[in-house]
């Protein structure tokens, strides 16, 4: 095959799903809060991408900080949470000011997002520099283990992972376990209901847009650990999130997982054995079939309309 | 029944507009402009192109397309494949390895032309897949798309990506795109050199020529039956359903129209401005058609020329003086747009002017105004 043999192709096929698990946890995490905001409000945040850069210039700037103080080892769980704070107070600001005028328009959203998009990327470029900044990682993120001589893994992967399956695991519970979620899926299936019964509609539509943009901000500190951060960073990614979100079922966690991965994995071995952008095109396309044949996404929930 | 002037013209009001424009386009703005900035004004006209066809398509059809620019960057792609065909004869390409193939084919090592270069060989040929090519795709997204009824922010994701896809890809594909740098170096159409000044004015008028002549086809399809099935469809698709109409057939239909009158802009922009690029096919210029039209109108064929020449207009004078400013302003306009203005400069003109309810007193008022604007921009350039 393609000149390895099959030993090779083993280890690549290894090594390329290893870093195809950063590129996938990255995108779950971007694709989780889309899934909330796209997937229950209906809402088409084309700023999301901006809102996964605000996290990761959150963790740069705590990672100068903490350069400074000598606490490089430690200051990476804080990180994770001042981005979290950070992108979720923009976001309640920004459903406060924008969104809310917006819900019955959904393609409006799109053009009033994008032009948000915009100008946070200016105001990226204007604070930080057009150049792309990387954060100090500590020290135990550095390096790689090797489980047999031919196998390198990355521990900032591991890692990135680690943290994606934790926030989904909490996403999941918020969503499904807790009355928060109860309210928010409420409020999204019956919103005239919900109110009925004593759920203040407006706050909720609020916090779910703000924790969507939250874990957006968790996205760009875990991003921090593999790539540096441009003021482009976020705009990168935005398709290929929502390509997740709609190939995977809009309101289906299980597939928002599921199709993270199978893009992501699909993306990073093609790469490997075509050239990076033919990899993409290559998945790109799969997905864009396929949604064609089947426009509810892999795990669509069956509701009549 | 309507005559076929009033469906072409959409009325005295519609016909006052479109004279006013004419007049605008024909006479007053190569008399008064340079030729230096009367070709950015032709660049700005090709663009309009696009926001004419997303006027039918998202103003009046309800379907937002993000993928424009692909239809644009396709009729330019195709139009600058023969240009560039025609530039890379044996004479003038001798010092490359393999002479007579365009200069970055040889770079990238290719010793022959690519089978799907071969039909860009003959003019008619090019000017017939400038149309179908963009119109093809059309129809094949189109197809699968409205026959399984996927409609609003799907068809706009999907559209997105398309975008994506083909962007990516002629970047990628360097020894037969021409890469990241478009195809350049263009310079001559059977034998007539498109860089002079004579070719600059002609090109020019016949871009005007043509966009008006898109905006009757525009206009014409708006008044008809179709048109009244277009809004319809946007504003209570269920119901055209139920009444007997294949609504899929119609999205696709009025899809098509929108590729092919956004090529014929492409192509235009490739003999005017003399080479094409992946820049204007990807997901950032798309978008940034969608607000040209927004900014004019999304209702109005007018108002989306005007909307498309206004943002422009804005972005060659900030960006060169204020570039910082420039996106901020962008993004501006993007949210000011949608929450203050949803029907854009023409849902202003038709506030203020219907105070007047004669249409001659606005349109010798609008001309005069107008007059007055395009002499005061004079001044400011």
């Amino acid at each position: 095959m393609f000149g390895y043999t099959m030993d090779e192709v083993g280890n690549i096929m290894v090594m390329q799903g290893f870093s195809g698990l950063s590129l996938f946890s990255v995108l779950l995490l971007m694709a989780l809060g889309l899934a909330i905001i796209f997937g229950q409000m209906g809402v088409i945040n084309m700023a999301h991408g901006e809102f996964m850069t605000v996290g990761a210039y959150t963790t740069v700037f705590m990672s100068k900080l903490a350069v400074k103080y000598e606490i490089v080892n430690s200051y990476f769980v804080f990180a994770i949470i001042a981005a979290f704070i950070l992108a979720f107070f923009i976001g309640y600001f920004i459903e406060y000011l924008l969104i809310r005028h917006l819900y019955k328009r959904p393609l409006d959203t799109l053009l009033a997002t994008w032009g948000l998009s915009l100008v946070m990327q200016q105001i990226f470029r204007s604070t930080f520099g057009a150049k792309e900044v990387s954060a100090e990682l500590p020290e135990w993120l550095l390096g790689s283990f090797k489980p047999t001589p031919d196998i390198d893994i990355p521990i900032n992967g591991v890692f990135v992972m680690g943290l994606a399956l934790i926030v989904t695991v909490g996403v999941y519970f918020f969503m499904f376990k807790s009355r928060g979620g109860l309210r928010v899926r409420a409020t999204m299936q019956n919103r005239i209901m919900a109110s009925a019964v004593g759920i203040n509609t407006q706050k909720v539509d609020r916090l779910t847009f703000a924790l969507g943009c939250g874990i957006a901000g968790v996205a760009g500190a875990a991003f921090t650990t593999i790539s540096s951060t441009g003021p482009t960073t976020g705009s990168l990614y935005i398709v290929d999130s929502f390509m997740v979100v709609v190939f995977g079922g809009a309101a289906s966690l299980m597939g928002t997982i599921a199709s993270a991965f199978g893009i992501a994995q699909a993306q990073s071995i093609l790469q490997f054995f075509m050239t990076s952008s033919m990899g993409k095109v290559a998945t790109l396309m799969t997905i864009v079939i396929i949604l064609m044949m089947r426009p509810e996404g892999l795990f669509a929930s069956k509701v009549r309309k | 029944m309507k005559s076929l002037s009033d469906k072409l013209l959409g009325g005295k009001q519609g016909a006052v507009g479109l004279a006013i424009l004419a007049l605008l386009l024909f006479v007053v703005f190569p008399l008064w402009l340079d030729l230096f900035r009367l070709g950015l004004l032709g660049k700005y006209v090709t663009y309009a192109f696009v926001a004419v066809s997303l006027v039918l398509l998202w103003g009046n059809g309800g379907i937002l397309s993000l993928g424009q620019g692909m239809f644009f960057g396709l009729g330019g792609y195709c139009m600058a494949m023969f240009l560039k065909l025609e530039a890379s004869d044996p004479v003038s390409t001798k010092i490359q390895t393999t002479p007579g193939i365009p200069d970055f084919m040889d770079w990238n090592q290719l010793t022959e032309i690519p089978w799907f270069w071969i039909p860009f060989k003959s003019l008619p040929l090019t000017l017939l897949l400038v149309l179908v090519v963009p119109t093809l795709l059309a129809f094949t997204i189109g197809y699968a798309m409205f026959k399984r009824r996927v409609g609003g922010v799907y068809f706009a994701i999907i559209t997105q990506a398309i975008a994506l896809i083909l962007s990516i890809l002629i970047v990628g594909q360097q020894g037969y795109t021409g890469g990241v740098n478009g195809i350049t170096d263009l310079k001559t159409m059977m034998g007539w050199d498109i860089r002079t000044e004579s070719a600059k004015y002609i090109l020019y008028f016949a871009n005007a020529g043509l966009l008006i002549g898109c905006m009757l086809l525009a206009r014409y399809i708006l008044t008809s039956k179709f048109g009244m099935l277009l809004l319809a469809m946007r504003d209570k698709e269920e119901r055209v359903r139920f009444s007997g109409y294949d609504v899929s057939n119609f999205k696709i239909f009025i899809f098509c129209v929108a590729a092919m009158i956004s090529a014929i802009g492409g192509a235009m922009f490739t003999l005017q401005i003399g080479f094409m690029s992946p820049s204007f096919v990807g997901i950032v210029p798309s978008i940034e058609m969608v607000i040209f039209a927004a900014v004019g109108g999304r209702m109005s064929l007018i108002g989306a020329v005007y909307g498309t020449l206004l943002v422009n207009f804005g972005k060659t004078v900030f960006s060169e003086t204020f570039p910082e400013l420039w996106l901020f302003l962008m993004g501006g306009l993007f949210i000011a747009v949608v929450m203050f203005f949803p029907d854009g400069l023409a849902g202003i003109y038709e506030k203020y002017a219907k105070k007047f309810d004669i249409a001659g007193v606005v349109s010798k008022y609008v001309s005069k105004v107008s007059k007055k604007a395009s002499k005061m921009i004079g001044e400011i350039i």
